[in-house]
């Protein structure tokens, strides 16, 4: 093993995730959330069209590989004259994904909130959507933090695919520091030892949500 | 009886569920400050009614009218649930109005897990009606006292026993200020011990003067408590009158049959 290799590969590395998988990571699943929300609103909603609009959604992008939505945003748009650079191209396509995902979760986890919880909003006087905000989501959050940490986790990883349409992230350091040195079994390890650091740390993370989220749960 | 003495008037109130007919024309009248208990046998349409009048349930027939607050210059609210063409915001909107005049006290509770027993109580007068926090804390602590658990308002509900929940859905109700407090069989979730708590807070209501409609199936409360009792069967009123003589000379059949088993499971 080189080592003085893995020591002065570790700096710019570290810079990828730094500068590359990390705001990726977090730009995308904010974004994603957002469209999760809302598709998953629309997937309860009694309008049949809105449901159903939210269901081709989740199952486009759930039946599509991940890869394949990356380059018809990045590749393919062209064509049809929508040009967009590697960054803004990388973050659509893994928010529309992170969408389509955690609508599902989110929507099961509205669902598992008890019926008596909505009539208790209304019976209070407040509209679908006051209680939906005020009463409902607040106890979804808890039931979906666990799966909604499991594919912040995996986005974590996805990201690396956006290495394939030239954004300098982890991945793509790792790769060009190979090409040049032919190390490719440390360079890789490498770059697997960080990501693997990075969603222990998440874990850790994910653990204490969930801890306070449970504050007003019975153990 | 004139319009404004009466908090609520129902007339000819009907529900189907599917081929399932649950009510077949319902009346109901009932004056400011008195108290109707609804009996029956299960799956005999007085929860319905209950959900009816809150507006959880949207009935296929009837009117439902509650009263105006006193000194409010708004008249009395009329629902028609007869017009089926009526469009669906429309009903919405006639739902909430309805829901405005009257608080429910259900029977599992369902109070809000992930808020403390004081935002449970002010959530409804705060967030919906827009009152003034300060205002609404201060009543909301005086009527936690009075049900004896001011102490437990920082707590939240998985931290109380079910009576103690039950008195916060009281308080919960209460603190909307309603025309009309509708209890759903608000005991019979409760360990038996329980019970008398919940049972003695409501009786202090209806002798404080609140207009009530309670579903129960604890008789001798029903007696001491309420000015009428309406006895119901498969959606229809059996018998009806005050609650000594519903409850102990009841004229017909199925009144005393229903009195005398639940008499006897005691």
């Amino acid at each position: 093993m080189d080592f003085d290799l893995f020591w002065s590969s570790l700096g710019p590395m570290l810079l990828g995730a730094l500068k590359g998988t990390i705001p990726l990571t977090l730009a995308s699943f904010v974004l994603g959330l957002l469209i999760a929300l809302v598709i998953a609103v629309m997937r309860i909603s009694s309008n049949k069209v809105a449901s159903g609009v939210g269901r081709i959604y989740v199952s486009i992008i759930r039946g599509t590989p991940l890869l394949v939505q990356l380059f018809v945003i990045f590749y393919g748009l062209p064509a049809v004259g929508v040009k967009l650079d590697p960054w803004p191209s990388a973050i659509i396509a893994f928010s529309l994904n992170v969408g389509g995902y955690a609508a599902e979760i989110i929507r099961a986890a509205i669902l598992s909130v008890p019926r008596g919880q909505w009539e208790a909003g209304h019976m209070i006087g407040m509209s679908r959507n006051q209680t939906l905000l005020r009463i409902i989501l607040p106890q979804a959050a808890r039931v979906s933090v666990p799966p909604l940490s499991n594919t912040f986790i995996s986005l974590v990883k996805d990201t690396s695919l956006a290495s394939l349409i030239l954004v300098t992230e982890l991945f793509r350091v790792a790769q060009q520091v190979a090409a040049f040195s032919q190390e490719f079994m440390l360079l890789y390890l490498e770059a697997a030892l960080i990501y693997w650091v990075i969603c222990l740390i998440l874990s850790t993370a994910q653990t204490r949500v969930e801890k306070r989220l449970d504050r007003y749960v019975a153990h | 009886m004139s319009p404004t003495d009466a908090v609520l008037q129902v007339r000819g109130l009907g529900k189907s569920f599917g081929s399932n007919t649950v009510l077949r024309g319902i009346d109901l009248d009932i004056p400011r400050g008195k108290v109707v208990a609804l009996i029956g046998p299960s799956g005999s349409g007085k929860t319905t009614i209950l959900r009816s009048l809150n507006g959880l349930e949207t009935p296929d027939g009837g009117s439902v009218t509650v009263g105006a607050r006193d000194n409010s210059a708004e008249g009395p609210l009329t629902v028609d649930f007869g017009d089926a063409a009526l469009p669906k915001k429309a009903r919405a909107a006639q739902l909430s109005a309805l829901r405005d005049r009257s608080a429910m006290v259900f029977q599992h509770y369902n109070l809000f897990p992930h808020m403390t027993v004081l935002q449970n109580v002010i959530e409804g007068p705060v967030q919906v009606q827009k009152r003034p926090r300060a205002e609404v804390v201060a009543e909301a602590e005086k009527l936690l006292d009075r049900v004896g658990l001011l102490e437990k308002k920082d707590a939240y509900p998985f931290e109380l026993s079910g009576g103690q929940q039950q008195r916060v859905g009281i308080v919960r109700a209460l603190a909307l200020k309603p025309q009309l407090l509708l209890f759903d069989e608000p005991t019979s979730a409760l360990d038996p011990e329980l019970v008398d708590d919940v049972l003695a807070v409501i009786k202090e209501l209806a002798d404080e003067g609140w207009t009530m409609v309670i579903v129960t199936h604890e008789l001798a409360f029903a007696r001491q408590t309420a000015d009428e009792v309406v006895f119901m069967a498969d959606g229809l009123v059996v018998e009806r009158g005050p609650a000594s003589q519903v409850l102990r000379h009841p004229k017909e059949e199925r009144t005393q049959a229903f009195v005398r088993r639940l008499l006897h499971e005691i």
